[in-house]
Formats: C-alpha cells, structure tokens, sequence
C-alpha cells in the first residue's frame, strides 16, 4: 500500500477543501509559492492552483491575520491562518479568545466562526523557549475553541478535513517531529471526524490517555510491558476539546488504572481536567490513583540533553505504569 | 477641497438618522436616572452627527464593525429599534437574546457584524470581512469605527498595513472625541492628526469636521466610491467630541469646564437643525420627524420592558454550534 507524510497529508486535506469551496483560503507568513509555500512547505502548490488571493503570504502580523481570518468566517468563509509556531498565537490571543470563541455565543447565535488556526510546535528540535510550548490547556479554558492534534498522517488528513468543515473555530495543533511520520495512505475525501478518540491500541490492565507526539512514546511503552506481561491500552483523544470522554471513561473503567501522558508541562494542564474528570466518575472503581506525566515546568530549554531531561521520560512512563499495576493502596 | 453640495433628500435623510440617535441616547439616559433600567451605558452625546452622515453614505448592505460606544453607529445604519433597546437592557428579545449587551450588538440584517469591547481589535476583522468582498467580488464595504484611543493598539497598525497592502474595499473612520478612556488626545498620542498615520501606511487620509453634515457625508462617500472602484482603503479622521465622561454617570471632572464649553457651542445638533433650516426645511417639518422618532422610542422601550428575561437554558446554546451538556 502507498504511504503518504503527515505534510503531505495535510497538504491534500487543504487542496481538496480549497476545489470544493472557495471560501476556503489560507492566510499566513511565508505560505504563498513565492515565499516558499509555507516553512514546513504545508502549502506547497496551492498558490499554482488557487492563487495569490487565496493563498495570502501575510505581513509578520499575528493579530491582523487571525483578525482577518475572524471577519472573512463572518462573511461565511472558510478561513485557515496559518500561525507559524504555537508560541506566535499568544501574539493573537485577543482574536482567538475574545472574538473568534465568542462571537457565536455574543450574537445569541447569529454569527459563527468557521476558522481553523492551524499551528506547529514540539519539543526535541532544539529551538528552546519561545519556539516549542504546547499551549493546549490554555485554549482548553476557552468556551467555544475546539481543539486537535494528530499523531499521525491519517488521521492529520481526515481531522483536518472536519475541522475546515467545521462551523466552529478549531486550533489544529502539528507538531513538528510528525511531519515526516508516514501511514497507510487512506486515500482522497478521508474525514476523521471531531471529538472522538482513536483506541491506538487495546489493552486490558492500565490506559495511557494521550494525544499527539506523545501517542508514539506510549504505543513503543505499551509494545515493551507487553513483555513484562503487562497489558496496556492507549487511547489516542485526536480531539482535546471537547474530549470524547465516554471512551476515555469506557477504557478505564474497564482497566481499572490510567495514566494521562502529554507533552505540555503538568501543572493546570490537560491532563488535571481528565484525571478529575475520571475521580468524578469512577471513584471507587479505580484501583489506583490516576496519575499525570507531563513536561517539566519550566521554559522549554534548548540544549539537546536538557531538552530531553524537560520531555516526559519513557522510562518513566513505564515505570508509571507498572505502579498503577501493582497498586496496593 | 471637499464638495459642499448635497442633495436634499440625502440631507433628509441624515438629519433623521442623527435624530433617531439622539433621541434613542436621550431616551437611555433618562430610563437610567428614572432607575428604570440598570446597565452600564455609554453614552453617545455629541457624537450622533458623525455616524449619521457616515452610515448615510453606506449601502444597507455594506458591513460595519463597532465598538463599546458604539450605539449611534448602529442606530444610523439601520439596527431596528425594539431589538437594540431591548438587547441593551438584557432581553431575550434582544438582538442578541440579551447575551451581548450593549457591547456586543450584533445584527447581520443590516450589516452590523461585530461591536467589541476591546479598544481597536475591530480593525483586523474588518480587513477580514473586506478581504471576503474582495474575493467575492459582491462589491460590498466595510466599515470600521474607533476612537482615537484606539490608534495605539497594536492592532490599528497590523490591519492599516494589512488593508493598504491588499488594497481592501474597507473604509477606518476614527471618530476622534478627544478622549481615550479618561485620558485626554494629547496626553495619549504624540502626532497631532490621526492621518499622519494613514500616511505613514501609505494609506489615504482624510481630516473632517464630523460636525458639519455636508463635509462629513461627502467625505465618505468619496471613501466609499474608491473602496467599491478597488483603489482601496481609507482612514478618515472625523473631529467630534464627547460631550460626557466615559461612561453615563461616571465623574468627568477631568474634562476642563472651558474646554467642555467652548464644544458645547460647537454641538452638532442645533448646529445640524439650523443647516436644515438654511436648506428651507420648515420647523415643523424638523419637529414631525422628531415627534415621530419620539413615539419610536417609547414603543421600544415598551417592548424592552415587556420582554422576558432569558432562561438559564441559553448559556448552553450558542458555545458551539452544538448545545453542550448540562
């Protein structure tokens, strides 16, 4: 079977919204052709097929070019921004917070927004503190944001096409060491829809609820306590928020264990909504506390042997599992 | 030099739209002092000329982006009366089923997209509703109104440029009251002219007395007509002036009293009155139309006090396009 990159994918997700409907345009830094179609080449050969009015090389303005994608979803488009590193979109955090998630709710209805701000980042290429945050919870917080990550080309393909399809803002979040990951090529018009998670793999002792890079470094786990005789399930969520937490609770509920690994930094993260969330629903149930594992709290360092002591460690995510396993409370 | 000629029918028509202003602020202002309503309201007294004559010179359908004290723009481009009242006052008959107040009026019937509450951030998205006619090519407008306070957010200058470079079909009309909040237009900006920005953006400026009907509508229209031909943006600069404090009630002894009334002589109401006169409108025909606009309010602000409150049910619609759960 052809394989094809999560860039790649990506990239068709776009091109095969922009021939359906042309109020799917693009605005961002560097995006068009003459720019180099986008730093991750994301948008390579749009702008020969769509054009400059379509595929906008922006100014280095975060504001204005969320601002813009914001009033063009008014005026019934299907806008993309492009913000080229997760750590950029706080530039635009008026936009996204103040208007694109509110606007729908402020109208009494009248209005939406139907935007896709799709952003990249990821810790283990060394651009440090400014270049590689995982901001997720803080849209999280947001009424009226969804947001997703894929963690792998498939999916990237599919979940991109349902978020352009969406009639709400969605942040797509990319990270930068999956661009080269290569699946299965599931072919033109494949749509992963929003807000439900992907069992990555059964199991039947403890469930690592992850999403994004991270998935990886818990499918490798898993495939290592199968070993020891430990069985894992990984639920990769696909759609942070709002979460599909009737298979998270399912999962749990039937392993009894779990563990929410990501690579944003623990603390007020994610992974404190979902833990709670499974105290909330599965008190009692549990046999084992529902831990958290994520990145160190500080900047994202840029040293290559801090970067790696600041990401979630494997090995400890292992052994994180194998305590919820052998619990004894 | 700007035409100082205008039609008579125009004229008509933006007295009208200034009165149905001033009459909808008068009217909010005494339903606050009667204690019959309670909200923060900001006042539009001595800015209603500027934005009549402005929305006069748009098509219904054109777009218009607001702010805060934005009540005039979206009295004079056409926001029906019951549904604004009541919006304001936090009704479910409200434009917005009283889930955006007087901050927030959206109404896409008549083009009002967006008011925001946050100094300048309309900007951007105006581009962005501009950037959409552009494509479409429906020949649409859109305009943006601010405050001069506005002119130092960052996001005035991301979307000036913006606009300038795209050539957008989008008209910034800063209706310059002097007053930033409680600060005063020198004590916050430098330049003496807001168009000295425009400039620098390589943008057409405009500077206008937004008191003087005439000036003020062929000022934009003339923007209007470059908008619609493609030849792009511009910033107009239209001088008015707050006549109160920032918001209704609040102290304004910050605002020097010579100063308050050397623009009380410069209102643009009797100012505006006695330019229809000049024009051969008879003082009854002038009182009529106000008479008339009169009994508007009160049946507005009847329908306003008559519609019910919204249900708890309302804060779980409209967070996404699916009702979230309980």
């Amino acid at each position: 079977m052809t394989q094809i990159t999560m860039t790649q994918a990506i990239n068709r997700a776009i091109d095969e919204a922009m021939a359906e409907d042309a109020g799917v345009i693009l605005l961002g830094e560097d995006v068009a052709a003459k720019q180099g179609g986008g730093v991750f080449k994301i948008s390579s050969g749009l702008t020969e097929k769509y054009g400059e009015n379509r595929i906008r090389a922006t100014p280095i303005s975060e504001q204005a070019i969320v601002g813009a994608c914001v009033g063009a979803a008014l005026a019934g488009f299907r806008p993309i921004a492009e913000i080229m590193l997760m750590n950029f979109v706080t530039v635009a955090m008026d936009q996204i917070v103040n208007h694109a998630a509110k606007l729908r709710f402020m109208s009494g209805g009248q209005t939406n927004v139907p935007l896709v701000i799709r952003t990249t980042t990821g810790v283990g290429v060394g651009f440090g503190g400014q270049h590689s945050d995982m901001l997720e919870a803080w849209f999280a917080h947001v009424a009226g944001l969804k947001i997703v990550t894929p963690s792998n080309a498939a999916d990237a393909q599919g979940l991109m096409r349902a978020a352009i399809a969406c009639n709400d803002p969605v942040i797509f979040i990319e990270n930068i060491l999956c661009y080269g990951l290569k699946s299965d090529d599931p072919g033109p018009g494949h749509v992963v829809p929003l807000g439900k998670a992907a069992v990555a793999r059964e199991g039947s002792d403890c469930t690592i609820v992850t999403y994004g890079r991270t998935v990886l470094d818990a499918l490798e786990i898993a495939g290592k306590l199968a070993d020891e005789g430990i069985s894992v399930e990984v639920i990769d969520l696909r759609t942070i928020a709002p979460y599909d937490e009737a298979t998270v609770t399912a999962s749990v509920e039937k392993t009894g264990r779990a563990i929410v690994l990501h690579e944003a930094v623990k603390q007020y993260g994610t992974g404190a909504e979902i833990a709670s969330r499974l105290n909330e629903k599965l008190f009692g149930k549990l046999k084992a506390p529902v831990t958290r594992i994520g990145g160190a709290f500080s900047a994202v360092p840029m040293a290559n042997a801090l970067e790696q002591a600041w990401i979630p460690n494997k090995d400890a995510i292992a052994d994180a599992v194998r305590t919820a396993v052998n619990w004894k409370g | 030099m700007t035409d100082t000629t205008i039609d008579r029918d125009k004229l008509r028509d933006i007295y009208t739209r200034t009165m149905r202003v001033a009459r909808a602020d008068e009217k909010f202002r005494s339903l606050l002092m009667t204690g019959k309503l309670a909200v923060i309201y900001y006042t539009v007294r001595g800015q209603e000329l500027v934005s009549a004559a402005a929305m006069a010179a748009l098509e219904p359908s054109d777009y218009l982006v607001t702010t805060y004290r934005g009540q005039h723009d979206q009295i004079a481009k056409g926001v029906p009366l019951n549904p604004l009242f009541a919006e304001i006052a936090g009704k479910v008959g409200g434009t917005c089923r009283g889930k955006g107040g007087s901050m927030h009026i959206t109404h896409p019937e008549t083009g009002v997209m967006v008011t925001t509450g946050v100094v300048g951030s309309g900007l951007p998205i105006a581009n962005g509703l501009a950037l959409a006619s552009q494509n479409r090519g429906d020949g649409k407008v859109t305009m943006v109104c601010f405050g001069d306070g506005a002119t130092n957010i960052g996001a005035f200058h991301e979307a000036m440029n913006m606009a300038q470079l795209w050539k957008l079909p989008v008209i910034f009309l800063c209706q310059n009251n002097r007053y930033g909040e409680h600060t005063a237009f020198a004590d916050h900006t430098k330049v003496d002219s807001i168009v000295t920005r425009a400039k620098a953006y390589g943008m057409a400026g405009v500077h206008v007395d937004g008191n003087d009907a005439i000036a003020m509508y062929n000022t934009t229209k003339a923007a209007v007509d470059r908008a619609r031909a493609g030849e792009g943006p511009t910033l107009i600069e239209a001088m008015c002036y707050r006549m109160m404090g920032h918001f209704f009630g609040s102290d304004f002894s910050y605002m020097p009293k010579e100063h308050l009334a050397e623009m009380a002589a410069e209102d643009p109401l009797p100012r505006l009155r006695q330019l229809m006169l000049d024009h051969q409108f008879t003082e009854a025909e002038l009182d009529a139309i106000v008479a008339d606009l009169d009994a508007q309010m009160d049946a507005a602000a009847e329908f306003a006090a008559n519609s019910p409150l919204p249900g708890p049910e309302e804060i779980r619609k409209d967070v996404f396009e699916e009702e979230i759960a309980a």
